[in-house]
Order: C-alpha cells, then sequence, then structure tokens
C-alpha cells in the first residue's frame, strides 16, 4: 500500500511523457536513430571498392597509413585490443607493439606525447575515446599544438600529429558520451577540425589529415560507426581539405551541416521536395577550421535563403560563424534571415535525448518559415 | 533460508580459493607473504630523505683534488666561463629591461651549475626541451650573444620573427625546443619524442627541464607515468630552487621534494647538489649513458635557490627575507666553482677580469646592432600558423595591409610614441 502511493507521481510523470512522446520515438528510446544514411555517390576513378561501415573504412585507412608511412604510430586508451569501437582491429598484430600502442589513461598525457612524436618527424595518430573527454588535452592542443610552428617562427612544428575522437549523439550517450566540441577548437588559428558524414568521406578525409603538415582534430560521429555503410574504395585516396561538398544541388534554400547532420539535412530537402515543390541544397562543410566559406556563400548568393544545422548548442556554436559570414558576404542577395537549427543551449541529456537533437522535423518547420518569410 | 547462505558462502570460499584471483597480485609483487594483519598506514616518515649528491663541498674542499676527480681541465674552465657569460648576459639584458629597452627578461641567476653541468654531460645530438629558465644550455651549445639578444628585441633576426615574448628561445639546428609560457606542457611531448626516438633505434636521448613549481601540472604526472610505462630514454631534470614565483616549495609538495616521486612511477631517481656544477656534470653523464643504454628515463632532482628575481615583473623581497638572498650568492655556484678552479690553478683573478670584460664587450655590441636592426615584416604576423595559406589568412593579410595604408600616419605616431 505504502509502496504504490509512493509510485502514483512517477506513474503519472510517464503517462504524461507517453502522451506527449510521438509513438515511433518513443519505441526506440534507448537506442533511438533521428535519422537515415545516405550513402555516398561512388567516386570516380574509384578502383575496386567493398562494402564498409565508417569503423571499417577508418579501420582501412590506418593500416594503409600504417603501411605507407614506416613512422606512423597509433596510440590511446584501449588500442592494442582493438579499440572501444574496434577501429583498431588488427593492427597491433601486424604492425607490432612498438607502433600500435595502449598509454595509460591520461588525455593531457595522449596529446602530449603525440605532439613530441611528431616535434621529431614521426606520424602521429592519437586516439581520445571520446570527444567529451578531449577537454583534459584542451590546453596541450590550444596552447601547444596549434601555436608550435607559429610561435618558432617555422622552426619547429607537430604538423604530423592527428587526433582522433569520436563525437556526437548515439540515442543514449548522455552528457559525456555526445558531445560535439568542434567550435571550442574552431577558436583557434593553428588547427585544423574536420569531421566526415561517412565511410567515404571518413578514409579519405583522415589520410589527408594524417598527410597534411599541420595538427588535425579528426572528429568521428560515432553513430555512423555501425549504421553508414557503402562502398569505400580499396586504393589510398584523399579528399580535399580546404572545399565543402555539396551533397545535393538546389535552388531554393541552402542548408548548411557537418557529420551526422548533414543526413538529416538531406532528408528534411526530401521532405521539402515532397511537401513544399522547393528544391534544397544542401553543403557538407567538412572542415570546420579553416572553413570553406567562399562555396557556402556561392551557394546562398544563388538560392538567397540558409540554414545551418547542427547538434552542438546554439550559443557560439560553429553556425554562428556560418551565419555572420553569408549575412556580410551575401547581405545584397538574402531573402529572409539565415537560420539556425541547433541543439539547445543546455547540456547533452540522457532521456531526453529525441526532444534535444535538431531533429528532421525542426529543420522542416525551420525551412517552411524562411521559404515563408 | 539458512541452507541457502550457508550454499552461497561455500560458493564465495570456493572462489577465494581459486589460484587465479591472487595471479595478479601475485605478479604484481602484491603477494600474500607479504600481507599482514594490523592496519598499518604508510606515512611521510617512512620514506627518508634521499641523499643529496655533493662533490664540491665547501667546507670539505681540500679532500677534492682536480686529479682525484679525473675533469678534463679544459672542460672545466670551458663550463666556468659559460656559467661567466651567462650572469654576464643576465645582468647586462635584465638593465636593458630596466631601462624599457625589452618588455621582460628572466635571469638564471644562481642556477648557471644545473643547466651547464648538465649541458657539458650531453651529446649535441640530443635533443632538449626548456622551461624557460635553460638559457645556458643553448649558450654551452655554442649560441653567441646575438642570437639571445635578437629574440629578445624581437628583431628580423629573431627565428620565431618577434613573435613570443623575450626568453622563450628556440633553435632547430641545436636540437633546442621552442620555449612556450604554459607550465609543464613541454613534459610528456619531450616524453612523445623521446619514444620516436627509441622507435628509430637511434643512440639519442631526450633532456626536458622543470622547475619544481611545474611538477605539480598534470602534464608531470602524465609524463612521468607516460616515460616509465613506455619505456622511453629520457632525462628528467627537474630544478628545484625553493620557488615558484613568491610560493615557496613548502606551499608546493608536502613529501620530500620530486625526486622521491620517481621511484613510485618506477623511474630511477637522483638528488644531486644543482649549486655543484661537478656533481651536475657527473650525475647527468651517468644517467644519460643508462638512459640510452636501457632506453628508459631517469629523473633528476637538482636542489638549488633562485638568487634572482622571478622575473622583471616580480619584487622577490616582496616574499623572501633579502638575507637568505645574500646568504645563497656568497656560496653560489660560481664562486664554489671558481675556488675549486683557482685551487686547482687553472683560473685566477686575471683571466676571470679579461673573460668579464670581453663578454661585457660582446654583448653591448650585439645589442647596440639589436636595436637598431629592424622589425620583422607585417606579413610575418599571418605566415606560420598553417603550413599554407588558408583563404581566411590570406583575406586577413590584404585587409590589414589597406587598414594601415590609409592610416600610416597615425600608426607611425602610436609607434613612436
Amino acid at each position: 500500500m505504502i509502496l504504490s502511493k509512493s509510485c502514483r507521481p512517477l506513474q503519472h510523470a510517464t503517462k504524461l511523457l507517453r502522451r506527449c512522446l510521438p509513438a515511433d520515438r518513443l519505441k526506440n528510446s534507448s537506442r533511438s536513430i533521428q535519422f537515415n544514411y545516405y550513402p555516398n555517390p561512388v567516386l570516380e576513378d574509384a578502383g575496386e571498392t567493398k562494402e564498409m561501415n565508417m569503423c571499417n573504412a577508418i579501420n582501412n585507412a590506418m593500416h594503409q597509413c600504417l603501411e605507407k608511412d614506416e613512422t606512423a604510430v597509433l596510440f590511446g586508451e584501449d588500442i592494442e585490443f582493438g579499440g572501444v569501437f574496434r577501429c583498431s582491429v588488427g593492427m597491433k598484430d601486424r604492425f607490432g607493439q612498438h607502433r600500435v600502442f595502449n598509454t595509460p589513461l591520461c588525455e593531457q598525457g595522449i596529446v602530449g606525447f603525440g605532439i613530441g612524436l611528431a616535434n621529431i618527424g614521426v606520424t602521429a595518430i592519437a586516439e581520445i575515446q571520446f570527444a567529451d573527454y578531449i577537454f583534459p588535452a584542451f590546453d596541450q592542443l590550444v596552447n601547444e599544438a596549434a601555436k608550435c610552428r607559429y610561435r618558432s617562427g617555422g622552426e619547429w612544428d607537430c604538423g604530423k600529429l592527428t587526433v582522433r575522437a569520436p563525437c556526437g549523439a548515439v540515442g543514449h550517450g548522455g552528457l559525456y558520451h555526445s558531445q560535439s566540441p568542434e567550435a571550442y577548437f574552431a577558436h583557434t588559428p593553428g588547427l585544423r577540425v574536420v569531421i566526415p558524414r561517412g565511410p567515404v568521406q571518413a578514409k579519405g578525409l583522415l589520410l589527408s589529415c594524417i598527410e597534411e603538415p599541420d595538427p588535425c582534430i579528426f572528429f568521428e560521429p560515432k553513430i555512423l560507426y555501425r549504421t553508414a555503410s557503402e562502398p569505400v574504395p580499396l586504393q589510398y585516396y584523399k579528399l580535399p581539405l580546404d572545399t565543402a561538398d555539396i551533397v545535393r544541388e538546389g535552388d531554393a534554400i541552402t542548408l548548411i551541416g557537418w557529420g551526422t547532420q548533414v543526413h538529416v539535412l538531406l532528408e528534411t530537402a526530401d521532405m521539402v521536395r515532397d511537401e513544399l515543390g522547393a528544391l534544397c541544397e544542401v553543403i557538407d562543410l567538412r572542415s570546420i577550421l579553416p572553413w570553406d566559406s567562399d562555396s557556402v556563400c556561392q551557394s546562398v548568393k544563388k538560392t538567397g535563403r540558409a540554414i545551418v544545422s547542427h547538434e552542438a548548442p546554439l550559443t557560439n556554436g560553429f553556425g554562428a560563424e556560418v551565419a555572420a559570414t553569408i549575412q556580410e558576404e551575401c547581405f545584397l542577395h538574402l531573402e529572409a534571415p539565415v537560420g539556425r537549427v541547433t541543439g539547445w543551449d543546455t547540456p547533452f541529456p540522457h532521456i531526453q535525448e529525441p526532444f534535444y537533437l535538431p531533429d528532421k522535423l525542426r529543420c522542416f518547420e525551420a525551412v517552411k518559415k524562411t521559404l515563408n518569410y | 533460508m539458512f541452507t541457502l547462505i550457508s550454499k552461497k558462502y561455500c560458493f564465495v570460499k570456493k572462489l577465494l580459493k581459486l589460484p587465479i584471483t591472487f595471479s595478479r597480485l601475485h605478479a604484481e609483487g602484491f603477494s600474500m607473504e607479504n600481507s599482514i594483519d594490523k592496519i598499518p598506514f604508510v606515512g611521510k616518515h617512512q620514506f627518508t630523505q634521499l641523499p643529496v649528491y655533493r662533490i664540491l663541498n665547501s667546507s670539505k674542499m681540500d679532500h677534492v683534488t682536480i686529479d682525484k676527480l679525473q675533469f678534463h681541465e679544459d672542460l672545466l674552465v670551458d663550463i666556468y666561463k659559460t656559467m661567466l657569460s651567462l650572469s654576464v648576459m643576465d645582468t647586462i639584458l635584465y638593465e636593458c629591461q630596466r631601462q624599457g629597452r625589452i618588455s621582460f627578461y628572466m635571469t638564471n641567476i644562481g642556477e648557471e651549475a644545473v643547466q651547464i653541468g648538465s649541458a657539458a654531460a650531453l651529446l649535441p645530438d640530443d635533443l632538449v626541451y626548456a622551461q624557460y629558465r635553460e638559457s645556458g644550455v643553448l649558450l654551452w651549445r655554442g649560441l653567441d650573444y646575438t642570437f639571445f639578444v635578437n629574440q629578445c628585441f624581437g628583431n628580423k633576426s629573431d627565428k620565431s620573427k618577434g613573435r613570443q615574448m623575450p626568453v622563450h628561445y628556440g633553435c632547430k639546428s641545436l636540437n633546442f625546443v621552442t620555449i612556450s609560457s604554459p607550465l609543464g606542457t613541454q613534459l610528456p611531448q619531450a616524453v612523445g619524442a623521446a619514444y620516436g626516438l627509441k622507435n628509430h633505434h637511434k643512440d639519442q636521448c631526450v633532456t626536458c627541464y622543470f622547475g619544481e613549481g611545474a611538477a605539480s601540472e598534470g602534464d608531470a604526472h602524465a609524463a612521468l607515468n607516460f616515460a616509465a610505462v613506455l619505456e622511453c630514454p629520457i632525462l628528467l631534470i627537474c630544478r628545484n630552487n625553493g620557488y615558484a614565483i613568491s610560493t615557496p616549495a613548502s606551499q608546493q609538495y608536502k613529501g620530500h621534494g620530486i625526486a622521491v616521486r620517481g621511484p613510485a612511477y618506477g623511474i630511477r631517481t637522483i638528488r644531486v647538489d644543482g649549486n655543484d656544477a661537478l656533481a651536475m656534470y657527473q650525475v647527468t653523464k651517468e644517467a644519460r649513458q643508462y638512459v640510452v643504454r636501457e632506453k628508459k628515463p631517469v629523473l633528476i632532482e637538482a636542489i638549488t635557490y633562485r638568487i634572482g628575481h622571478h622575473s622583471t615583473s616580480d619584487d622577490s623581497t616582496a616574499y623572501r627575507k633579502f638575507g637568505d638572498i645574500a646568504d645563497y650568492s656568497r656560496n653560489c655556484p660560481i664562486v664554489r666553482l671558481k675556488k675549486f678552479l683557482c685551487d686547482s690553478m687553472i683560473w685566477d683573478d686575471k683571466k676571470e677580469q679579461e673573460w668579464l670584460i670581453k663578454s661585457r664587450n660582446h654583448i653591448i655590441n650585439a645589442i647596440c646592432f639589436a636595436e637598431i636592426e629592424e622589425k620583422p615584416l607585417l606579413k610575418d604576423l599571418f605566415s606560420d600558423v598553417y603550413y599554407t595559406w588558408p583563404r581566411n589568412l590570406t583575406t586577413m593579410i590584404r585587409i590589414s595591409q589597406s587598414e594601415i595604408e590609409v592610416n600610416i600616419l597615425l600608426f607611425v605616431q602610436v609607434l613612436e610614441l
């Protein structure tokens, strides 16, 4: 009797929640996926391809990198047994423990160690287990890695450092397994920040990051590791770091995103086409820093409207930079204010994730509002 | 109910008897034979203070002769001359700052032996990561006064193109990694570089200098642990000079200095008299041999005293007694080594005067040139951020140039003021 009484408020809340939540959202509330994956069109001159998910593609890229570059090493927490996301499977056995190794559990140590390796010309691929845990290494990345070349007048650098970190929402990651910290690093001259949207992009962009003579942070949207699958070229190839990718052409509005959000925007574009009969141009920024403002502004000059969308919170998110630049460069071409559809200005919640993410419904509403402005 | 409990109990007992439960404890030396049935908390008193290795003892100088020590005379004179040069440079550049000719300076007074004694025991190929009070290492490696002076004045001959504050030296050709202000950051970097050298089967090592204050940073913990676990050929040299700006070592740690931390990380460690150039040299030399041979780290804690102010932005009499400074000055590394060299008849006051005058003339010349030398190009404000020029920077350099051209007269006025 006492028990049931104390449970009553909880039952009431659950009933309320049930009523508020659309049925399809509640169904998979423990592992909800907020998007449909849009495979990459097969690259020209791709040669032989193999169906891979993003985890396999990253693994394949790192195998090829260590094979091609004898100095290259891979290290981080739990790398040796294949990594908690299985990205380094088979690497220790193939290349030896001196090249693929576990480090003590200490992020500032991992990045500092990587800078030192890169200082003497070793290709260093460091893994931070989750982007949420990159902050202990913030000092090493922002004060050290980013400024190494500049402060020494080009005498020393750590350009051979690449830091990989899984980022973004995963359905149930809560506060510390879901964050998208790209905007923190986008404020740091000297760093490159890159985010792929799928396996083909991940392999090509990662290989570019590793070869690029600047320190790179490569954020891998972890929800894509297994959900995104497509034919990936088996050859060693690179994708450019200084250009955005126009994933779909359109004339009514430009939608700008990166990582998983590109797929949300593609789905939004489909909805807009079906329900409003308008064609959206969808741009994957790919590189957050330095970013390709030329491609974005060119597109907005054509469409006259723009929405930028990301999972990270609104205030000071990278969308603010994109929106401000569009406003400055395309002022006479704009038919409506530049919209931003982003995560809320809150920490990333656990149970409330479906309401936090800027999903296709929220993006669709924003597009509709912008088109009707 | 009772049977249920006893069954569970039996199961637990069985589990406890499984050899696998203790295999890890055995492997790491935490064996059953070692266990006791009392609760023995371990305190500071159980770690006896590490002794300080010393050759030049001011009270027992008579017992030490140059023949006994098997030091090469020329080496000792070179070490002494470099220590003297460093103090001349410090005195004059400190005055330059007081006169407003340079914006900032940090002296090395009292710590000449730590720097030059250790640097003399390294090979030129050994990579050095420093904090900021290690100019003596660069002097020992052969840099001329002009290098230091150009950096402090930030003119166009400065390798860092005038971008960093004074004293933030770096020199690729002498394997000295450019200094940065954030404390402790160089430590894990040095460990990474050491790992890289080991992987290339090179008989080189890395030396990383840091103060006892910086040893409190998280990066120092990272470095000591990484160096031990990943077996990196690195010499970690801590300059324990008693102060981190105004904070005395007693407010920095509660253990017996920095050295006692070494064994806890599994690192071979020694404490040395940092005011004794000979001890510093010998210890570094032996440590280097071990590091290169075994590919493992060594921690050296050099006990010294910061005789000068922390920097030109600091007046250290605000937090310590002038008497202390005077005591240490009377027994500073230069005085101690000079006495030994004079007793050994390989140095005298005449030689000293000649060397001092020569050094002073050199540095004053260097300053005269550095002051009239042109400043770096405006373009260098924007270069080296990336390997190539990203679009945003090419746009910015264009805008900045046009802005400056428009306001050129105003800029000249502002700069001249």
